[in-house]
């Protein structure tokens, strides 16, 4: 406990925060202060400038789970000064880990018989998952080459251009090359045609999306295995498949469990899932699974022995929170398939319920597709006048944080507005959300003749402020920054997961 | 809102939760259930389960903070559903960041300028700080052998056989060759001069840590830097430090700011620091910061502009929750240099005390140094007693008290140290009960006969869940103790 001798000033004990001497001195930002400070003064300096944050609930850009209930609260809490990486001193926290893959595992249909234990850990997100996996896929590859006595140095990986961030992060971070499947207007997914026919010899896997974070696709998953299990015949290269199936895995086996995209393809050998999305887990944590013991190439893992039976540990990061691994159990254990299999219908239910009304409006056309996961994302049918830029700010006034993207190679001139529809988004949001849609569309069609400035989102170029007015200076300051901030961010492709 | 329509039966509703049904029904392991539970039992099952598990603040293996102010908490909780990685959403989460880069790298010395903006980085812990670090290194060093048309396909780099594991995982999973220095008999950090012998041309950078592991010494960086710039002045490789501060990061600054080991020494590029130790927030929390922007190769880095200046982000994680980067300014100006002073000042006022008293009971020899990380490691005089340091410390837990026994690396694997680590809450009158406790132990050992070490597994037969359940947690303790006993084994708490 911090016993801190202050200065003898009655302003500590007596006045109450807003009338004490911390809320008029500047904050610190570049240095750390010399002295102590109360830590009601801490508290309440640190709350009020996070006020000025988005709030979470309503930002409608995210998959990541932004509720949980009050008792999950309490465990989280409970568990957040536990190590997660001390195996030996919390046994309990590491089993249920464990119960966590196992389970996850059958979701996914893995080939394991009935006590046999799972292949699989959790991460802190998909990117690690999915560094993981890549890692596993590359060193298989790297030792197949050196026993044929070919050379090694150039691995790569067959994608679709709408994958996630990470995927580029793992391709220039391990010094694979990422070879991407280009879209086109009205294909926003990999073609697992295209895809195969890239394939080549250097290929340490390829990757398909379950669930692509542009529109919620699933990609044809069956198709890829279908074709490349063609082609590794004529060629015996033995390319395997990795499904991303980062927001997917928790909705497709709930909604649509014939549908064939896990490890019941043979050539599936790993697949990552975020628990942080539609496992309903606040931030922080994700799944990879491998199909058996011999995809995981040995080298990589590092070894603990529970019981007799193997535990690999094989993860990028080391001290992490326990929180999100145990509030991942207890939903697992809570919700049960058929809480999930609800939750996911309710999400479907009030997707289709924001498309109708989108619809209704007469101005936008539906980019996502029925299966999927359940997001919206739609475009302007005339963007002449207006863009899905100004939309998107303009529906922030009223607090909601509605993205707007444009597609990458080769569909850069197609511009959408997406709406994640998670949990906790309940009907009456989405039909408010239809009606503040509606009052902007009215607001942008008066306002005929204004010239977007954020036409040319590419470049991340400052560009001067259009709109005059009667505003304050903090105010325009304020009004400022959201839009550059939003503008330059858009120089990124997918800055969400 | 999960509306559940659970089956219509009394037992929800009315009963509690320990005189329903879902108390005495296996719990699933294997497979997801197929139906929910109400939401009191899934809390009380699971929080029954964790009972099981080691008391957090009892547990003197760990650096990783334990305890934080109840304000710090709310704001914790306040910001569990905050995706870190939304830095349009949530700009003024990220200005946090941003604000703990440029203190930390203040406190380092980094030589910035007045309004410059530090290079640095909010990460998960540090191992995703030294994985970054060492990402740029390795590129750095790739690129500068290519412009020179010099092969570049075996890196490799410098460090003591002292190194946490998380060094390993990098060496292994970015390619990278670890050339370890090895320990010995009292010695049991990296030794700077046969470090920089090991130095060669395809060395991607020494790396120094300050607060080892094994018994919290902070290694000479100062004697490192000045041995390699005479190398680097003959060979002309320009090889660089990097300093692992994970633990004596927020220790050094205050405690003896003249120790010269930061950006003050001109052949330092990167420094990590974990945020979860001694930076006194909870485990989920490391930083890692550059000397300037020429250490960081432009191409790693995915760029976002905020207001016009430049912010670079690069990082392995991507979503992550914001509580602990909230948490970590909370505790910056909450306290400042002066609450800092003093908490490490208490910590290290009560491992003296938890010292003397070990050294009165005269059966221990005192392993760790004064000057470092705030911790005591200590090994039995006199194994001959039949008794050895694993004993100790299985005994302890009786107490409620973990307390780890390690043998040191190659080459000093015969020493097997205690190791007490002093955190925050670790007040002196805590450090007195231990010291009653050990001595209690120590009795009770003395009165036992002479035991083997090595823990036999007789094979079982099938075991009943709950048989195994016990099993479990015994067994576990025995054999991660007895994988510590192996030589080439590695001390895998941080």
């Amino acid at each position: 406990m911090v016993f801190t001798t202050t200065v003898t000033d009655s302003d500590e004990q007596l006045h109450n925060t807003f009338a004490s001497r911390y809320v008029r001195t500047p904050v610190p930002r570049f240095k750390m202060p010399e002295k102590s400070m109360p830590k009601e003064a801490a508290y309440q300096v640190i709350n009020d400038e996070l006020m000025l944050d988005g709030n979470p609930r309503l930002n409608l850009a995210s998959f990541v789970t932004t509720w949980m209930e009050p008792e999950c609260d309490k465990l989280i809490m409970d568990s957040i000064n536990k190590n997660y990486v001390d195996m030996d001193e919390y046994p309990v926290t590491t089993e249920l880990q464990n119960r966590c893959v196992n389970m996850i595992a059958h979701l996914f249909h893995a080939p394991v018989g009935e006590s046999e234990t799972a292949v699989g850990v959790g991460t802190v997100g998909s990117s690690e998952a999915i560094m993981l996996a890549g890692l596993a896929f590359k060193r298989k590859w790297q030792n197949k080459r050196k026993a044929a006595g070919k050379p090694y140095d150039k691995p790569n990986i067959v994608t679709g251009a709408n994958v996630q961030v990470c995927w580029e992060k793992f391709a220039r971070y391990f010094e694979v090359e990422l070879k991407e499947v280009k879209l086109k207007e009205g294909y926003y997914v990999m073609d697992p045609a295209k895809a195969v026919e890239m394939v080549d010899e250097n290929t340490i896997c390829v990757a398909a999306i379950l669930g692509s974070t542009l529109t919620g696709e699933f990609e044809d998953v069956k198709l890829l295995n279908q074709l490349l299990e063609q082609k590794n015949k004529e060629t015996g290269w033995g390319t395997p498949i990795h499904v991303d199936a980062a927001s997917g895995g928790f909705i497709a086996p709930f909604l649509w469990p014939d549908l064939e995209w896990d490890f019941r393809l043979p050539l599936v050998k790993s697949i990552n899932v975020s628990g942080h999305k539609y496992g309903l887990v606040y931030a922080g944590v994700g799944w990879v699974v491998w199909r058996t013991k011999e995809e995981l190439p040995e080298e990589l893992i590092f070894h603990i022995n529970y019981l007799g039976t193997d535990q690999p540990t094989f993860t990028l990061n080391f001290s992490k929170g326990s929180s999100q691994i145990i509030a991942q159990y207890y939903q697992l254990l809570r919700l049960g398939f058929e809480g999930y299999k609800r939750i996911v219908e309710n999400c479907t239910e009030n997707a289709r319920v924001l498309k109708e009304g989108i619809e209704r409006t007469g101005r936008f056309e539906i980019i996502s597709k029925d299966v999927g996961v359940p997001l919206v994302a739609f475009s302007l049918k005339d963007s002449s006048k207006y863009t899905v830029f100004d939309i998107s700010e303009s529906l922030r006034r009223f607090g909601w944080i509605v993205p707007a993207y444009t597609m990458p190679a080769n569909a850069e001139h197609v511009a959408v507005l997406r709406v994640v529809i998670r949990e906790d988004f309940s009907r009456s949001l989405a039909e408010r959300l239809v009606s503040h849609i509606e009052q902007v569309l009215q607001e942008v069609d008066a306002r005929h003749g204004h010239v977007s400035t954020d036409a040319s989102y590419i470049s991340p170029a400052v560009e001067e402020n259009n709109h005059q007015g009667k505003k304050t200076g903090a105010e325009k300051r304020e009004e400022e920054i959201t839009k550059y901030w939003r503008r330059l961010a858009n120089g990124k492709r997918t800055g969400v997961c | 809102m999960v509306l559940s329509r659970i089956a219509s039966q009394s037992d929800v509703s009315v009963h509690s939760t320990f005189a329903s049904r879902y108390v005495r029904e296996p719990l699933p392991r294997y497979k997801m259930p197929e139906n929910s539970i109400p939401k009191e039992a899934a809390f009380q099952i699971i929080n029954d389960e964790l009972m099981l598990d080691g008391k957090p603040r009892l547990n003197l293996a760990s650096f990783v903070t334990t305890w934080m102010e109840p304000e710090c908490d709310k704001l914790i909780m306040d910001s569990m559903n905050k995706n870190y990685v939304d830095m349009d959403e949530y700009p003024v989460t990220t200005e946090l960041q941003n604000r703990c880069v440029n203190m930390i790298a203040h406190l380092f010395n980094a030589p910035l300028g007045e309004a410059e903006a530090a290079v640095g980085v909010g990460t998960v812990g540090s191992s995703e700080a030294i994985m970054l670090a060492g990402l740029a290194f390795k590129r750095k060093w790739q690129n500068k052998r290519k412009a020179q048309g010099l092969p570049y396909n075996n890196p490799n780099i410098v460090t003591g056989a002292n190194v946490q594991v998380c060094w390993e995982k990098f060496a292994r999973y970015f390619e990278v060759e670890l050339k370890e220095v090895k320990l010995r008999e009292d010695y049991y950090v990296m030794d700077p001069e046969k470090a920089v012998e090991m130095v060669d041309e395809n060395t991607i950078c020494v790396a120094a840590i300050l607060g080892s592991t094994l018994n919290g010494e902070f290694e000479d960086v100062k004697l490192l830097n000045d041995l390699l710039l005479e190398k680097n002045k003959a060979t002309g490789w320009d090889t660089p430090i990097h300093v692992d501060a994970a633990s004596g990061g927020f220790i050094a600054p205050f405690l003896w700011p003249e120790l010269e080991w930061d950006f003050r020494l001109p052949l330092v590029k990167s420094i990590n620091v974990s945020g979860h130790k001694y930076g006194l927030v909870y485990a989920g929390v490391g930083w890692n910061i550059w000397r300037s922007k020429e250490d960081l190769p432009e191409e790693l880095i995915f760029h976002i502009n905020y207001l016009g200046a430049d912010q670079p982000t690069f990082t392995l994680n991507f979503s992550k929750g914001s509580s602990q980067i909230i948490a970590q300014y909370y505790q910056l100006i909450r306290l400042g240099y002066e609450g800092y002073r003093n908490v490490m000042d208490n910590c290290h006022q009560n491992a003296m005390v938890l010292r003397k008293g070990l050294e009165e009971t005269g059966r221990f020899k005192i392993v760790s140094k004064e000057v470092g990380v705030p911790l005591v490691a200590f090994s039995l005089k006199d194994n001959s007693s039949g008794h050895d340091e694993f004993e100790i410390a299985e005994m302890l837990r009786r107490f409620g008290w973990i307390v780890p026994a390690y043998t040191m690396p190659a080459d000093a694997a015969h020493v097997t140290v205690l190791r007490v680590v002093i955190r925050e809450d670790f007040s002196r009158a805590l450090a007195e009960r231990l010291v009653l406790d050990i001595i209690k132990v120590l009795h009770d050992l003395d009165a036992l006969p002479p035991s083997h070490h090595k823990h036999q597994e007789t094979p079982s037969p099938k075991k009943s869940d709950l048989e195994i359940q016990r099993e479990t947690v015994a067994c576990w303790k025995k054999f991660v103790l007895s994988n510590k006993s192996v030589a080439a084994n590695k001390n895998k708490i941080c």
